[in-house]
């Protein structure tokens, strides 16, 4: 069973991929969502029996590497982590397949799109079901290439293209730190098997590396490492330049890999290496600080982006902050509940926002839209409920996941755990303000698009709603009914060893015991942003308007994005440019070229040259020559020879 | 004075430096090479018959006799080969042969 859930996404990827034009558009997407809502299905039976049943197994595949006493093997490592993952990854997958039957319908290229997503998930699930690091990393990689193929899918944009290798080269910084930890554990415990580098660890609570001179600890430095992977994946501030730019990619992309799945990689990464976060606090409050920062800095970014899908994103990055804040105090089940119930409102936002865009003949600027709830009900209801759960809005999934997240914060004994406290409520009230600033300037109000483009305005076609709805009921529903489950009375035997936390490590039975004020003030956050936004922009439209003339600096600095592109062009493009301009021009080109093929050619060319010149073609300076060598001989042989 | 092998030989040397230097310093004429040819073959003819009567072996004098035939021979191919030349190409100066030229 667990070998066709990895795998049918693979096969479905190979069909469309290879023989998509044989058996046409209509085949190659029965084809690849037939067989992921089949893996989904079968997703959900392993949650049941894994989670609820207590079934957990290891599936040995092959053996992979075995080189001296390098092992690695292809197993798959079934336990509660894995089935969450294996449920929310093959079902959004699932869910945007099918929506992009419908979204995807004009597109020219619709198998290669197919045949990428189908990729992507076998990667991703190759990523959650590995059962040792290096495994693990063929999925990272794999998730990687194949969110740098769709977001590069329409090639013949170039803004596409720079932001495909955007995503690739930044992501390739956090994975320089991932193979750095990777390689650190295997030097230090001799192995890349969870278990046995699990069972190592506490072996090495305080003991030092020796790098360069000084001396770190060995758990810090390998948890530091791991988390610097993760942050490139899950675009944590200073690496997240790459995940607003992503949205260049179409709507499901955005959706499926930069909002559920593969940006969570990297939550899912913490949380499968709690055994070694566990036992760094130091690490546990880097990441900590990190995830706060992320969350408040994205949100306030998000407050002023223009763009639909943009604000998304940003408010993707800031909840991918939350999760992190949770698993840096330790509650990596409440880091993973957030992921889940994340991954229904998020997917149904973006996809939302594709429905929105698809109505409005693919415009994507919110201010050229405006009172598109009589047009687009049905997208309406749709992107309110996602809203209303990303808020937090009572019994919603945003709602029981976002609250536990800072809850967890404010009871943690992390030292920065008041820091990431107030950044994540003072985020809470972003996140209210812009996604209601969303829907309003989105939906609500005077039309601002041209009457063309109204006229055209559609509700979607049911391919793309019903995927819509399930994913509501989804964000409705998960917070409910997976609470208990997750983060509640009956977590541990839910979990079942899957996520390690040491003895004194009561987070979660704590977080119900926080006082009346934390435990409502996301409420009132919600509440404080939801009634800004309804003045700013339903009440008194003029107010954005002058307040952004007013506090002109500080409108710039959000909507420049803080001005982190700008400071990486400098810092790090520019001076990449011309480092790698000379590298070309002296080092290559001079040095290398020139003593090298360029050298020799030129000098054969010379010598040739030279023989060449010595063929006159005149008889009497061959027989010149000819003389002069009988006389040599003669020479030769009388002095020479003799002796 | 007596005629002994030294002069013969000094001569048959001087007449093959005459032809080397006809080979080389000529710049005119083709027909000048052929006959510096001939002078050099002419005065190894000499060393030949010269060392044969000093050593009284008649060997040398076959020789001699051989290398005339040679040297008529190859006189008459080169003539033959020096007219078509002159035909096809008009010229027999020596600067103008530089078919060979690198």
């Amino acid at each position: 069973m667990y070998e066709a859930i990895v795998f049918l996404p693979l096969v479905g990827c190979l069909i469309a991929g290879l023989f998509g034009r044989k058996i046409g558009v209509v085949s190659s997407q029965w084809v690849t969502s037939g067989f992921l809502v089949l893996s989904a299905l079968l997703s959900w039976v392993a949650l049941v029996s894994v989670g609820l049943q207590g079934n957990t197994e290891t599936i040995q595949i092959l053996t992979w590497i075995d080189s001296g006493s390098f092992e690695a093997d292809w197993r798959l490592r079934i336990d509660t982590l894995t089935a969450v993952m294996l449920v929310v990854v093959t079902s959004i997958s699932s869910l945007v397949h099918i929506y992009s039957i419908g979204y995807m319908s004009h597109d020219p290229h619709q198998q290669r799109f197919f045949a990428y997503l189908s990729l992507f998930t076998f990667a991703m699930l190759m990523l959650v079901t590995a059962d040792n690091l290096i495994q693990l990393f063929f999925g990272w990689e794999g998730v990687g290439l194949a969110s740098y193929l769709l977001i590069g899918f329409w090639y013949k944009k170039p803004s596409a293209n720079a932001a495909a290798i955007k995503a690739f080269v930044v992501n390739r910084v956090g994975d320089f730190g991932l193979i750095l930890g990777i390689s650190a554990i295997y030097l230090t415990v001799g192995s890349v098997d969870y278990d046995t580098i699990f069972a190592a660890i506490p072996g090495l609570v305080g003991q030092n590396f020796t790098f360069l001179g000084s001396e770190f600890p060995i758990i810090t430095t390998i948890a530091l490492l791991l988390f610097m992977g993760a942050m490139g994946k899950s675009a944590q501030f200073m690496l997240h330049t790459w995940l607003p730019d992503a949205m260049e990619g179409p709507t499901p992309v955005s959706a499926l890999i930069h909002a559920a799945t593969m940006v969570t990689a990297g939550v899912f990464l913490v949380c499968r290496m709690s055994p070694i976060f566990e036992f760094s606090p130091d690490a546990l409050t880097f990441v900590t600080v990190i995830g706060a920062t992320t969350a408040f800095f994205a949100a306030t970014v998000g407050l002023v982006q223009n763009d639909i899908k943009r604000v998304i994103a940003y408010s993707t990055c800031s909840q991918l902050g939350y999760m992190f804040v949770a698993a840096g105090v330790g509650a990596y089940e409440v880091a993973m509940f957030h992921l889940f119930t994340h991954a229904f409102f998020k997917a149904l936002l973006f996809l939302g926002s594709g429905s929105v865009i698809h109505a409005m003949s693919d415009e994507q600027d919110m201010r050229k839209m405006g009172g598109l709830y009589k047009l687009i009900p049905a997208t309406w209801v749709m992107m309110l409920i996602g809203t209303l759960a990303l808020t937090g809005f009572p019994l919603t999934a945003g709602y029981f996941s976002k609250d536990a997240v800072i809850e967890a914060a404010f009871m943690a004994h992390n030292p920065a755990h008041m820091y990431a406290f107030t950044l994540v409520v003072l985020a809470a009230l972003f996140t209210s303000f812009y996604s209601w600033r969303l829907i309003f300037m989105t939906f609500h109000g005077k039309s601002r698009a041209s009457n063309e483009v109204l006229s055209h305005a559609h509700e979607s076609p049911a391919s793309m709603m019903v995927p819509l709805v399930l994913l509501a009921v989804g964000a409705l529903g998960a917070g409910a009914l997976f609470s208990s489950l997750f983060i509640g009375g009956t977590a541990e035997g839910f979990w079942a060893g899957a996520i390690f936390t040491l003895e004194g490590n009561n987070i979660l039975e704590e977080i119900h015991h926080v006082p009346a004020w934390v435990k409502f003030s996301p409420m009132v956050m919600m509440a404080l942003g939801f009634v800004t936004a309804w003045y700013f922009y339903i009440r008194s439209p003029e107010t954005p308007k002058r307040l952004a003339q007013e506090q002109e600096m500080l409108y710039k600095f959000l909507l420049n994005k803080w001005y982190f592109d700008e400071i990486y062009d400098v810092i790090f493009v520019k001076p990449a440019f011309i480092i790698g301009r000379f590298l070309w021009k002296q080092g290559d080109g001079r040095i290398i070229d020139g003593m090298g093929p360029d050298g020799i050619a030129a000098r054969v060319l010379d010598v040739t040259r030279g023989l060449g010149r010595l063929q006159t073609g005149y008889v009497y300076h061959y027989a010149f020559a000819m003389l002069l060598g009988v006389a040599a001989f003669t020479t030769y042989f009388m002095f020479g020879g003799a002796h | 004075m007596e005629i002994g092998l030294a002069h013969y030989l000094t001569v048959a040397a001087m007449l093959f430096t005459l032809g080397i230097f006809g080979i080389f310093l000529n710049r005119k004429n083709v027909i000048i090479i052929l006959m510096s040819i001939e002078l050099m073959l002419l005065a190894v003819n000499i060393n030949l018959v010269a060392f044969s009567t000093h050593l009284g072996d008649l060997t040398g004098q076959v020789f001699a006799m051989l290398v005339l035939t040679v040297a008529a021979a190859e006189a008459a191919i080169g003539l033959a080969i020096l007219v078509v030349y002159f035909r096809n190409r008009g010229s027999i100066a020596v600067e103008d042969i530089n078919l060979m030229k690198g």
